[in-house]
């Protein structure tokens, strides 16, 4: 399946119709997911109108942390199977993924003036994801500075694979240390978010995950197309 | 690492299809080994952090090791029911914090966070006393992994422990 994918214009076959699917989709659920959060669900019991920015946050941070993850396995199959398509998707993946990590940055901020009384704390969880999103932007610039020195990203796909290693801390540094940030809320198969507040979670969660996938192509698609121009480009110079 | 994937490659250059094959799960299973390493690293560094990376002492971490006194140190825990005292110049308050296995007084002067209440959650700033009392000049409040609507809170508010 992935072998098949990795050749371009097979991928660029089925990419194309893809993209507006998933970017439209994700609108619609997003935008409904966003409606009902804020009209729909009942106000906390501790926190009131506040804990509505949540079906914000929690996307922006799954994204975050899911875009590094397609970062790192993307570098991973570029490091092992030299397909110059993962790589590509390696470099679509990271913008979007430091956009939303620090969306989620900004709204936990948000949120946490009025809930903890603090904009900012160096916490376990606050200072993690403070780190992965400077990974984020480390990775754009040395995969930049590489592609401008005609390096093949392999050393960006190192990096790449080497600061997964933030994902597990980001994810358990609440649990392996005492923190201000309180515990996981959502587990695979538990919730202690009362099911009349978490339901609208799951569109904005889909919502956004779907566009994330669709930037994801576009981006994929424009890089593979500036490399068509530049390699014309070379052939008309090279005449 | 960086070199021995360039091996792999250089070994995979010129020979037939079969040793091609080999370079590549060469490859993997060095990418493999190197995720490897990185999560055992990420172990170790995270056993060695246990205690300096925490946010805050809680009360029997204080009991246990003696008080951390002469520094700015946070206290965390439980306020407990019943313990907040409002001083007539309508700043200062006292509490008293707890994590189940000790309790530390807690004197306060300032406006404390919305969410600051009996039975919550709290983080104090501040340094501990050598009686073993603490003095706060800035108080957080601590909330837990759990929302729900005030309905649905209603036998909740009595019962709520520290999650840890």
């Amino acid at each position: 399946m992935i072998h098949a994918l990795a050749n371009p214009t097979r991928f660029l076959k089925l990419a194309r119709p893809l993209t507006p699917v998933l970017f439209w989709a994700g609108v619609a659920l997003a935008m409904f997911g966003a409606w009902a959060g804020l009209t729909q669900t009942p106000a906390d019991y501790l926190q009131k109108e506040s804990v509505r920015i949540l079906y914000i946050h929690v996307p922006a941070a799954w994204l975050g942390m899911g875009g590094w993850t397609g970062v790192a396995a993307a570098s991973l199959g570029y490091l092992i199977w030299r397909h110059p398509l993962a790589y590509i998707a390696a470099r679509a993946i990271a913008p979007a993924g430091a956009v939303f990590a620090a969306l989620c940055l900004i709204t936990g901020s948000i949120w946490g003036r009025p809930t903890w009384g603090t904009w900012w704390e160096w916490d376990g969880r606050l200072t993690s994801m403070l780190l992965l999103f400077f990974v984020y932007i480390a990775w754009i610039a040395l995969a930049r500075a590489d592609g401008e020195r005609g390096g093949d990203g392999r050393v960006p796909a190192l990096f790449g694979v080497a600061g997964s290693v933030l994902l597990p801390i980001v994810r358990y540094s609440v649990v392996w240390w005492n923190t201000l940030h309180q515990g996981q809320s959502i587990g695979l198969t538990s919730s202690s978010i009362d099911g009349s507040m978490l339901w609208p979670l799951f569109f904005t969660i889909g919502g956004f995950t779907l566009l994330f996938a669709a930037v994801v192509l576009m981006r994929m698609r424009a890089m593979l197309a500036t490399q068509k121009v530049e390699a014309r480009m070379r052939r008309m110079a090279a005449l | 690492m960086g070199m021995a994937l360039d091996a792999a490659r250089g070994g995979s250059g010129g020979i037939a299809a079969a040793g091609r094959m080999k370079a590549k799960h060469q490859r993997l299973v060095l990418g493999l080994l190197a995720l490897g390493t990185v999560a055992g690293a990420a172990g170790l560094a995270l056993s060695a952090l246990q205690d300096e990376a925490a946010f805050f002492y809680a009360p029997g971490d204080v009991a246990g090791k003696g008080l951390p006194l002469g520094k700015a140190v946070r206290l965390g825990g439980m306020v407990e029911a019943g313990s907040i005292v409002r001083k007539p110049d309508g700043v200062s308050i006292a509490f008293v914090v707890t994590d189940g296995k000790a309790k530390v007084p807690v004197a306060f002067r300032g406006v404390a966070p919305d969410l600051f209440k009996e039975g919550s959650g709290v983080v104090a700033e501040g340094k501990f006393n050598p009686d073993g009392s603490f003095t706060a000049d800035n108080l957080l409040a601590k909330h837990d992994e759990r929302y729900m609507p005030p309905q649905a809170a209603g036998n909740m508010h009595k019962t709520e422990t520290l999650d840890k």
